[in-house]
């Protein structure tokens, strides 16, 4: 039965976050938390592969204690274990601390339940929008890298292959690799699921596993929170509006209108420039 | 010396210096970010004082290493494969590493694409070093500290945060397609090419490109001259009939905000502003759209600004060199006639212009 880990961050919803307009800055409060949505399709895609061939589905996040709803959330999904790791000393991390932090901590996971065939992430999350923690996993437990993710053609536990479509700006790469590999999750990946009137007792019954880094062994403290993040925020400003001091085009009627604004534009040299003078 | 003072001091980093970009291409057609990325990547070198070097990997890819010195590159690496026909993250992240060991670059700049992405992640955690994603605006601090300040939205474009990478080399960062420009092709430019061996056996590499599908792009907002976009101020996807017949009277191409894309009206591919394109045509029709962040952020820097909407209000104006309050259904196609008109005249020899 194939081992698949699925990393997910819960995150404040992005699109209800505003700026307060006196202080500049951020408005947090009442902000709604929710699971990173790609991080739910490439869940979605480990339950698809269970439902099919049978896996074992854990998922894991980094975060403060309020992130267990985030994971009872997946486990009301069909997740068939979940992992908080938390920890002050995580805290500040960018994302080259958070993919040391989760690589180990998807270490201790095959320790503790066997080698790891998959893991998802998402192709990237909706506060950090960098899509650098995927890869960086990857590259440290030596993965396939697999990402912006759109489509899983073929999963061979067997042959232990995966092929896959990777959509890309100018098209669509059909890659085929070899397991263990990690898949970041486009939303086109598929449909996520409701979770089920079963599920969602599970979950409400579930206590999630937490570690501390009291529960690592060999962690390089170096290299995980603010100490192990080598980029800094230096300054934050809201983009100023452009203000332009236009010019309102006026008319009695459409036609009035439409042939001022052409001139105007012939003016401009633009209709020279475009080639309809 | 205080402690203070100790925290502040910078490491040595004298022996990195240089700006490297990678070079993106498929089949040995580079992608424009590629160029952008030289034309800011020189302006930053120029600020540095020091060399701008490209890095192109590939299958028959040397024409590129000239273009990209016709592009503003002073030294470009060239690395060249049947293995490196297509990308891969590992030789191609592999041949990357081992230039930035030799080389020593103190900024790598990549495009924001799928595979500039892939490739800054996996290459920013062996090096490691700090990665910024996605910047929208790129400078330097002058010597001694020579520090990349890479500037990126966060937060659904709401706010700007400039990310610093004090203490480790090469800086790197990848950067959005279409945000900054690239130079005038200039093939009297002269450089310097180096070769490097290619590493890579086939055996090695557990991924396999088995096919390439490629998107028929029938829009090319990134390079046309004139965008007619619409909002949700269209009212219905039909309303794009009328934008789609002042755009093919100026030659140029239909653009469209997210509302209108999110419900269905019109194709991803048309949309400007965050998670769509960001372009900067010389004339852009902003039409029945009011004008959020999300939208302006991709065409805020067009040469000229057409808005037309009916809330004499909205933000759009804001942004517009010229604003028509007014019913669009009955402006545009006025509009178009005029350019029609034009048009007409311009070819016709009998008629005097006034």
């Amino acid at each position: 039965m194939l081992h698949i880990v699925v990393c997910i961050k819960q995150v404040p919803d992005s699109r209800e976050i505003r700026i307060d307009p006196v202080t500049n800055t951020l408005i947090r409060q009442g902000v709604p938390s929710i699971v990173n949505f790609y991080d739910l399709h490439g869940l979605e895609e480990a339950l698809r592969i269970k439902d099919n061939i049978g896996a074992r589905v854990t998922v894991v996040t980094m975060g403060p204690p309020p992130a267990i709803k985030a994971l009872k959330e997946c486990i009301a999904l069909g997740a068939d274990e979940a992992i908080l790791v938390t920890d002050r000393k995580f805290a500040g991390a960018d994302t080259l601390a958070t993919s040391y932090v989760l690589a180990k901590t998807i270490e201790k996971v095959e320790e503790k339940w066997g080698k790891v065939d998959l893991v998802f992430c998402g192709k990237q999350t909706l506060d950090g929008d960098t899509g650098q923690v995927g890869p960086g996993i990857a590259c440290r437990l030596d993965l396939e890298q697999l990402t912006y993710v759109g489509k899983v053609a073929k999963v061979d536990s067997e042959a232990r292959k995966i092929t896959v479509h990777r959509y890309l700006e100018d098209g669509t790469e059909v890659v085929e690799t070899s397991m263990p590999a990690l898949i970041t999750a486009l939303k086109e990946l598929n449909e996520v699921r409701r979770a089920s009137l079963p599920g969602m007792i599970r979950a409400a019954r579930y206590e999630p596993i937490t570690w501390t880094i009291a529960d690592f062994e060999n962690v390089d403290m170096s290299k995980i929170g603010l100490k192990g993040s080598p980029t800094v925020v230096g300054k934050t400003w809201v983009p100023e509006v452009r203000k332009i001091e236009g010019e309102i085009i006026k008319g009695d009627t459409p036609e009035q209108i439409a042939e001022q604004l052409t001139q105007k534009l012939a003016e401009n040299n633009l209709a020279e420039k475009l080639g309809w003078v | 010396m205080s402690s203070q003072q100790k925290k502040d001091q910078m490491p040595d980093w004298s022996d990195y210096r240089g700006i490297l970009v990678f070079v993106e291409q498929r089949d040995g057609v580079a992608k424009n970010v590629s160029w952008q990325l030289l034309g800011i990547g020189k302006k930053l070198a120029d600020k540095l004082d020091t060399a701008l070097m490209a890095l192109v990997i590939g299958d028959n890819v040397e024409h590129l290493a000239n273009e990209a010195i016709y592009h503003g590159a002073d030294k470009v690496y060239l690395c060249e494969g049947p293995e490196l026909k297509d990308y891969r993250t590992q030789p191609y992240s592999r041949i990357t590493l081992k230039l930035i060991e030799d080389a020593k670059p103190e900024i790598c700049l990549f495009g924001a694409t799928g595979t500039g992405r892939d490739l800054a992640g996996a290459i920013a955690t062996h090096v490691p070093t700090g990665l910024t994603a996605d910047t929208t605006q790129l400078d330097v601090e002058p010597s001694p500290s020579r520090l990349l300040m890479a500037s990126r939205p966060a937060f659904g474009e709401k706010l700007m945060a400039t990310i610093l990478c004090k203490n480790h080399r090469p800086q790197m960062a990848t950067a959005r397609a279409g945000v900054f420009e690239a130079l005038p092709r200039d093939p009297e430019r002269k450089g310097e090419i180096i070769r490097i061996e290619n590493p890579i056996k086939n055996e090695d590499i557990a991924t396999k490109v088995l096919d390439f599908i490629e998107k028929k792009n029938e829009v090319n907002l990134e390079e046309a001259e004139v965008i007619v976009a619409g909002g949700r101020g269209l009212g219905a996807p039909e309303g794009f009939k009328l934008l789609k017949e002042l755009a093919d009277e100026l030659g140029g191409e239909v653009g469209a905000s997210r509302p209108c894309v999110d419900a269905g009206w019109i194709t991803h591919e048309h949309q400007v502003g965050q998670t769509g394109h960001t372009v900067r045509p010389k004339l852009y029709f902003a039409i029945g759209i009011s004008g959020a962040v999300q939208h302006t952020v991709g065409m805020a820097d067009s040469d000229v600004i057409v808005a037309i909407n009916k809330d004499p209000d909205a933000p759009i104006f804001q942004f517009a060199h010229y604003g028509i309050v007014g019913d669009l259904f009955k402006i545009v196609p006025n509009i178009t006639a005029q350019v029609k008109k034009r048009k007409a005249e311009k070819s016709d020899p009998t008629v005097i212009k006034a």
